[in-house]
């Protein structure tokens, strides 16, 4: 293993190698700040690009891409409220509010750490044990994910201020009625499309995603220009304020990146789950884990909010490098991409990936690491720069907003159905908001609905239609019983404050 | 009489469930899939009776934390004007291009919104723009459909 790790550095540090992680992260950041193009479009415009290099180059350049998307896509998160990436959506939990208080530049900074911090942990994670937990995530199967993906959903609960779980739970399960829509990826019997041939692919995410956050919010501002009470909170948003962590804060996220990069990483490691399981999970186990007095700040601008989510996207980025790798299944939407381009190189991953080709194994954990300092040089003094966004005054900025969105969507489908859909379901949004309807669980619960399906479908065949299967493995009935005291223990504290 | 919107929008989310529900088990299955213990309905059906459960409970349930809207204060004709042009913007888009609809629709929704500074109100629509539009189609090389500018020979 030495010799593998000696010669990975000894490719990385190459000056050409250090060079394509300079080039992937930035244009990655640029990438990942426009709403609708993530990481997957950008390594996927990467792609004929890398044909031209070595295998180990390419991986680089796609690693470095990556990262750099995850990253600018935190940016839009927090400054924009317009995530761009699926993985990025538990950013702007905290983030975005921490920028409406006038703490923009505060934000970046603790993301840009944060990211760094989750990244560099999980890069060293990946050094030592990818190879056994490549073993161990061959171990878990469809009711184990089932189990996981329910737990998912019932830590929305612990995304949900007081007294707003059943309010949480009706988003629930109308992010997952959504993700229902379009062809069933079985049978391809189509399903609530109304004959609409536009619906037969069902909505894509981005489409949700930037109805329910950027464009909802959009309004919403519009809305409530004339609220004194709104107006009294905002916060002149032309302070940047500063960009220094103060103790307090630090010694916050000393606690926070840890803890968010284990569970970014270990989530990131299985194949399927990715890094917005892993945020969500990581933004919900935080919320469970700090004091009640901290506890009230989440989702109005917490440090351990905004950290926890941003140290676990960029963890599960690596772990999710592991199943890829080791064992040829991608961990995420992204790694397939990139699989499809190491097919292109003619390498099979592999268990035997790491003794065949120990240079390309090796050297892109090794770019992992270089990528991270090298995303926080470039990012860093950027910040006050970036930042400025929210000083451009309303009457542009709102416009601007609706416009990124509108082309995110008309990029992708180049149909009007989907930019018509698009503002239906941001009104709709923009009156759920004024009520309090929280959104995060609709996109959670969106995102999940699909892999849901499928794991649910598998048990019950395999099980013969019986729901034994909840109870027949050790790690399934671990993970649910994990879920139901997580239910209770909601319930407890709701009715003994008399809230629902 | 006060009424709740909250439990109004519960309402209106039960009868949404039951329509859901009801669509859920129309779903036309293969033949040799109705008796399946898993085929193309099964989910949507336990997603209609969650959605009938969760909202039951909600309208049932009392709400002590009764959100009040204030909605003379609210921008309703702004935001209905936006939403107005935003759906304009998406119907021409195809047929008249990229460009010039996204350029009207900036300039539109500065001018509705109050802003009156003509030159910066035409710097931050037509030639941003072209900027972006340049960055997708010439850069990323993101195919934009523009017959416009076809047609008056700027674009192959």
């Amino acid at each position: 293993m030495i010799e593998g790790i000696l010669i990975g550095l000894t490719t990385a540090l190459s000056f050409k190698n250090i060079f394509m992680v300079m080039i992937g992260c930035f244009f990655g950041t640029i990438i990942g700040m426009l709403p609708g193009l993530g990481p997957m479009t950008a390594i996927a415009l990467m792609i004929p690009i890398t044909y031209g290099f070595d295998p180990a180059t390419g991986l680089i350049l796609m690693a470095g891409v990556y990262y750099g998307a995850v990253f600018g896509g935190s940016t839009s998160s927090i400054l924009l409220n317009a995530p761009g990436v699926p993985g990025t959506v538990a950013t702007s939990f905290d983030g975005y509010p921490m920028a409406q208080q006038g703490k923009a530049g505060k934000a970046l900074a603790i993301a840009a750490w944060s990211s760094f911090a989750g990244g560099t942990l999980s890069a060293i994670y990946l050094l030592f044990m990818a190879p056994s937990l490549s073993k161990v995530s061959l171990s878990f199967r469809s009711p184990d994910y089932f189990a996981l993906m329910i737990l998912g959903l019932t830590a929305i609960a612990a995304f949900s201020s007081k007294g707003q779980f059943l309010k949480a739970m009706m988003m629930v399960v109308l992010g997952l009625m959504l993700a229902s829509v379009g062809q069933d990826s079985l049978s391809d019997i189509t399903r609530f499309t109304f004959d609409n041939m536009n619906l037969t692919d069902g909505i894509s995410f981005v489409l949700v995603v930037m109805s329910t956050f950027a464009m909802s919010e959009a309004l919403t501002i519009i809305l409530k220009r004339n609220d004194p009470t709104a107006a009294a909170k905002q916060v002149s948003l032309t302070e940047l304020g500063s960009i220094k962590i103060n103790k307090e804060e630090r010694g916050k996220m000393y606690r926070t990146i840890p803890r968010s990069s284990v569970i970014g990483f270990l989530i990131g490691v299985l194949p399927g789950a990715g890094a917005t399981i892993a945020s969500f999970l990581a933004y919900g186990m935080e919320r469970n884990l700090v004091k009640d007095e901290e506890k009230e700040k989440f989702g109005k601008g917490s440090v351990n909010g905004l950290s926890a989510p941003e140290t676990a996207n960029n963890a599960a980025c690596s772990g999710s490098f592991v199943p890829m790798l080791t064992l040829g299944i991608p961990g995420s939407g992204t790694t397939a991409v990139m699989l499809g381009a190491l097919l292109g190189f003619g390498i099979q991953p592999g268990p035997r990936l790491y003794m065949t080709n120990p240079e390309i194994f090796w050297s892109v954990i090794m770019s992992m690491y270089i990528g991270m300092v090298i995303l926080l040089i470039l990012n860093l003094p950027l910040i006050p720069y970036i930042a400025r966004i929210l000083a451009v005054p309303k009457n542009y900025l709102i416009p601007l907003i609706l416009f990124f969105s509108i082309t995110g969507i008309y990029v992708m489908s180049f149909n009007n159905f989907d930019i018509y859909l698009m503002i239906g379901i941001a009104v709709v949004a923009t009156f759920l908001r004024l009520y309090d309807f929280p959104m995060p669980p609709l996109i959670l619960a969106f995102v999940l609905g699909g892999l849901m399906e499928e794991n649910l479908r598998r048990s019950l065949l395999l099980s013969n239609g019986s729901w034994e299967f909840l109870w027949d493995r050790t790690l399934t009935v671990c993970i649910l019983i994990t879920t139901i005291l997580i239910v209770f223990w909601h319930i407890y504290k709701t009715f003994t404050k008399n809230k629902y | 009489m006060n009424i709740n919107t909250t439990k109004v929008i519960s309402l209106l989310f039960f009868i949404f469930s039951a329509f859901y529900l009801y669509t859920a088990y129309q779903i036309q299955v293969f033949a040799f899939d109705e008796n399946a213990p898993f085929n193309a309905k099964t989910f949507p059906i336990y997603l209609g009776y969650a959605g009938l459960f969760f909202s039951g409970l909600k309208l049932i349930l009392p709400d002590p934390d009764t959100i009040k809207v204030e909605h003379k204060t609210l921008e309703y004709k702004k935001t209905a004007l936006l939403i107005v042009i935003a759906i304009i913007y998406g119907a021409t888009i195809l047929k008249v291009g990229y460009f010039l609809t996204t350029s009207l629709f900036l300039f539109a929704s500065y001018y509705f919104l109050g802003e009156r500074r003509w030159i910066l109100m035409f710097l931050l629509s037509f030639p941003f723009v072209a900027g972006f539009m340049y960055l997708l189609h010439g850069v990323l090389e993101i195919y934009l459909r523009d017959p416009f500018l076809k047609s008056i020979g700027v674009m192959g």
